[in-house]
């Protein structure tokens, strides 16, 4: 499907992004690191021919949700996370190995992935808008209704006084 | 018609009972009228069946299945054989004139309804036993009567000896109808047959028990167990030894009550189950011979203690187990008939004693026969019938009890020569202390205020006096066992032996004269022998000591008993099962909560465990 | 060396496996809940990208849509979630995970 140099070089930095997620010190440097990872995501999403999301993703998560975080890391006095080391060991083992695990059962199922049908539509924004319109027309409605409710929900909670 | 009667006659009573609950409470004259029209009506279909009855001897069956179950089919229902209806006669007939004398005698009392709604629900119970076709209903009504007798002794629950005697009688009934209990499961247990399932009913028992015994299916050993066990029931409701101990006692009740419950009826019971079972006991000679022997040594057992009694209704209590021995007595050698007979003739006689010593009760206002006297002139109408009816418990000729006595006495002649001395015996004491209550009661000098100013009771208490004097009198005459011997198979029958009867008619005599020397003209032996006498007499008194033994008894066998299973109780029970219940769940909720960090992340971790889990098992 | 076998769906599911992972591990251990929430945000990103590795190889446009809506959610998450972060910060001073145990019995 992609070129493998590109999915290996891309690959390299997400992961090492997402490391960086992990593993930063402080909480702009992760937000930043979150940056990082968008834009490889997005990358490979073009290559999948999946322009619209890539946009979106850029545009949309990368330029609204996580400068929204940012703006929060500006405006919140965090201290820089201690090491690692200080950190519960019990709860680190337990996500490493649940992710182990999970990484062992995608690796089973990996291996009955249905095979690539031949079919090709290409993700432009006018096929994705068709089908927003028509037969996703009622999740569409409900998403702009979970998004009111999302504003209603952070007004509320942020005030101070109703 | 014949075939509602038994129904009538068992539910009349009943239905008074309920009606006095229900609506008596505050009126004593529709509480008597109800209680009186009740046992009316049971008198009246006792005497229809009577009369067809003497038509033909077939006994009539009735019943109405209770429970029927695979395995377990139980009824309810009557047996009316000749000796059924000679014994509903029996209770409806005395019962009636005992309810009507209490009209005058508990004329006072406060509790005059209450009084009358527990007679009429004693009057269902025991005619509930005398009708029963079958062991369980027998037995329901068996507790039944018990119950009653209980509410009955205990009628002035005030007095703390009339409750602890109340007490007394159910207990030791208690303990004798455990083995009855134990005898009726038996009887159940080993009754079955091909084809046909167990059965508890007489007639079917009856007609079974000779095959099942021939076919060995039914061992003598078991045979003997069985006929003991319900004789276990007999000791405690006819008050046998060594369960007679609460009989004495129960003269805390009412003196009507005691006429009726502990003389005339239910005390018969047991003499009457030991008939209706007859073909079960016939089967065990040596069951027999326990019953007689146990039967003879009551009847010179309590006549024994009767000689030195003070208390009026206690000497006729003793004298009512004596008699009560004699029965067994009888029914242990085989004489059917006879006990029956002596069953009937005794209640009547034995009620008229009892109604006539409430009569004196009442004038005297005492039971001490020491601080009455003189009575004979102030209250004829008692004096004459209670005469009567002692003469014929001492069984002198021509009087009923002379008749019946006799019967039984001829066939221990026959059967059992040390029996039938020991019979002849307690004759001789019955005829000595009946003779020395008369004397001291109602002839001589007033020994009180109150014997000096006694008047005759009332209409309502004489007017049953005289009525039972009728059959004390004629009772030998109106052919009662050739009644009985038409429907009885089975049993001893013997002739008229002429020496018994000289001999037990010269004893009675005898005790007669005796008591009426040494109590009219003031006969006494010299010192020594006095002084023997009193050594003598000291175990009487003291009734040999049986209460104090029961209690002993109780003290360190049962009450130990009981505390060792208290202290089972308190540590294995209450300690280990349920505290510690409580504690294991207390330490599993203490373990299980140090999940419960308040820590989201902890949550979030425990959420990606259980959905490992769920992967994991799906995935595979 | 890498191995220049063709990228076919095996290797992308197994990039968004990873990062699912690291995502997890993230929101398991991360003590500051604004990280949290962070990493959460790596989850996130590690379904979509399996779910427009699908839709290419099915060929089917739905994979695509889903990426959207999940984006939408995202969005409305992270701004519920943000707004309470602020709260918590004002109330207890602290952003610590561990600290905040209002909830423990």
């Amino acid at each position: 499907m992609i070129h493998p140099l590109l999915f290996y070089t891309v690959s390299a930095l997400i992961t090492a992004s997402a490391l960086g997620v992990l593993l930063a010190r402080r909480p702009i440097y992760a937000v930043l690191s979150l940056v990082l990872v968008l834009f490889g995501l997005s990358t490979l999403f073009v290559a999948l021919h999946a322009f619209f999301v890539a946009a979106i993703q850029i545009v949309v998560y990368a330029g609204a949700v996580l400068v929204l975080f940012l703006f929060v890391v500006m405006l919140l006095d965090m201290a820089p996370e201690a090491l690692l080391r200080d950190r519960n060991k019990t709860m680190m083992g337990v996500g490493v190995l649940f992710g182990l695990f999970f990484l062992g059962q995608l690796a089973g199922v990996a291996r009955h992935l249905p095979a690539p049908s031949g079919r090709e539509i290409p993700g432009t924004t006018a096929e994705i808008g068709r089908l927003l319109f028509t037969t996703y027309a009622l999740p569409f409605e409900a998403a702009s209704l979970l998004l009111l409710v999302g504003i209603i929900g952070a007004i509320v909670l942020a005030k101070k006084k109703l | 018609m014949v075939a509602a009667a038994p129904w009538a006659i068992l539910f009349a009573p009943l239905a008074a009972c309920v009606g006095i609950v229900l609506f008596g409470r505050r009126s004593k004259r529709l509480s008597a009228g109800l209680a009186l029209t009740g046992m009316a009506v049971s008198l009246l279909f006792t005497v229809l069946l009577f009369l067809h009855s003497l038509h033909s001897t077939a006994p009539i069956e009735t019943s109405v299945s209770w429970v029927d179950l695979p395995g377990l089919a139980l009824e309810f229902g009557f047996l009316l054989n000749r000796p059924a209806i000679l014994m509903a006669w029996v209770v409806t007939g005395v019962g009636f004139l005992i309810f009507l004398y209490s009209v005058g005698y508990m004329a006072e009392e406060p509790g005059f309804p209450r009084y009358f709604a527990y007679l009429s629900l004693f009057a269902f119970s025991m005619l509930g036993i005398v009708l029963a076709n079958n062991f369980v209903t027998l037995f329901m009504f068996w507790e039944l009567v018990g119950a009653s007798s209980y509410l009955l002794i205990g009628y002035w629950y005030e007095k703390p000896k009339a409750a602890e005697a109340g007490k007394k009688a159910f207990l030791v009934n208690r303990i004798a109808d455990f083995g009855f209990l134990i005898g009726i499961l038996m009887v159940w247990n080993l009754s079955g047959m091909e084809g046909a399932g167990r059965t508890l009913n007489f007639l079917q028992l009856e007609e079974r028990l000779p095959h099942l015994v021939q076919a060995g299916a039914i061992g003598p050993a078991a045979l003997t167990a069985i006929a003991l066990l319900i004789f276990c029931g007999v000791l405690g409701k006819s008050a046998q030894f060594p369960l007679h101990v609460w009989l004495p006692d129960a003269m805390e009740g009412p003196t009507p009550v005691s006429a009726l419950i502990h003389a005339a009826t239910m005390v018969a019971a047991g003499v009457y189950l030991i008939g209706r079972a007859f073909f079960l006991f016939w089967l065990s000679p040596q069951a027999l011979w326990v019953v007689a022997a146990i039967g003879g040594f009551t009847a010179l057992f309590a006549a024994l203690l009767a000689l030195v009694e003070n208390d009026i209704k206690r000497v006729l209590a003793f004298s009512t187990l004596s008699q009560l021995g004699y029965m067994v007595m009888a029914l242990g050698l085989g004489g059917y008939v006879a006990g029956t007979y002596h069953l009937t003739t005794h209640a009547f006689f034995k009620a008229l004693l009892f109604l006539g010593a409430g009569s004196v009760i009442h004038a005297v206002h005492t039971n001490n026969i020491w601080e009455m006297g003189g009575l004979a002139k102030k209250m004829p109408a008692t004096t004459l019938t209670f005469l009567a009816a002692a003469l014929a418990l001492a069984g002198i000729f021509p009087l009923s009890g002379f008749w019946s006595k006799d019967e039984i006495l001829a066939i221990a002649f026959e059967r059992s020569k040390l029996l039938w001395v020991v019979g002849t015996l307690s004759a001789g004491m019955t005829a000595f202390y009946m003779g020395r209550v008369f004397c001291v009661a109602f002839l001589g000098k007033p020994r009180s205020h109150h014997a000096e100013h006694a008047h005759e009771s009332p209409r309502t208490m004489t007017l049953p006096l005289w009525i039972l004097t009728v059959p004390t009198l004629i009772g030998g005459f109106i052919g009662i066992p050739q009644y009985l011997h038409h429907a009885q198979e089975g049993g001893v029958h013997v002739e008229f032996n002429l020496l018994v009867a000289m001999v037990s008619t010269l004893t009675a005599v005898a005790g007669l004269a005796l008591a009426y020397a040494v109590y009219v003209k003031g006969f006494r032996p010299d010192a020594q022998a006095q002084e023997l006498l009193t050594r003598l007499g000291r175990p009487l008194t003291r009734k040999f000591w049986m209460d104090e033994i029961y209690g002993w008894i109780n003290r360190n066998v049962q009450q130990r008993f009981a505390d060792g299973l208290a202290l089972f109780e308190r540590f294995v029970i209450i300690r280990v099962c349920v505290n510690g219940v409580a504690k294991v769940t207390g330490l599993t909720g203490s373990l299980l909560r140090t999940a419960q960090t308040g820590k989201v992340q902890t949550y979030a971790a425990m959420l990606l465990a259980g959905l490992g889990l769920l992967l994991w098992l799906n995935l595979r | 060396m890498i191995p220049l076998t063709p990228v076919g769906l095996p290797h992308l599911i197994g990039l968004s496996g990873v990062l699912f992972t690291i995502g997890l591990v993230g929101v398991v251990t991360r003590r500051n809940i604004l990280l949290v929430l962070l990493s959460l945000e790596l989850l996130l990103n590690a379904a979509n990208l399996a779910f427009v590795a699908f839709s290419r190889a099915q060929g089917d446009l739905s994979g695509q849509i889903m990426v959207f809506f999940v984006m939408i959610v995202a969005a409305a998450e992270v701004t519920v979630g943000l707004a309470i972060t602020v709260l918590l910060s004002r109330h207890a001073g602290k952003l610590n995970a561990d600290e905040i145990r209002n909830l423990k019995w």
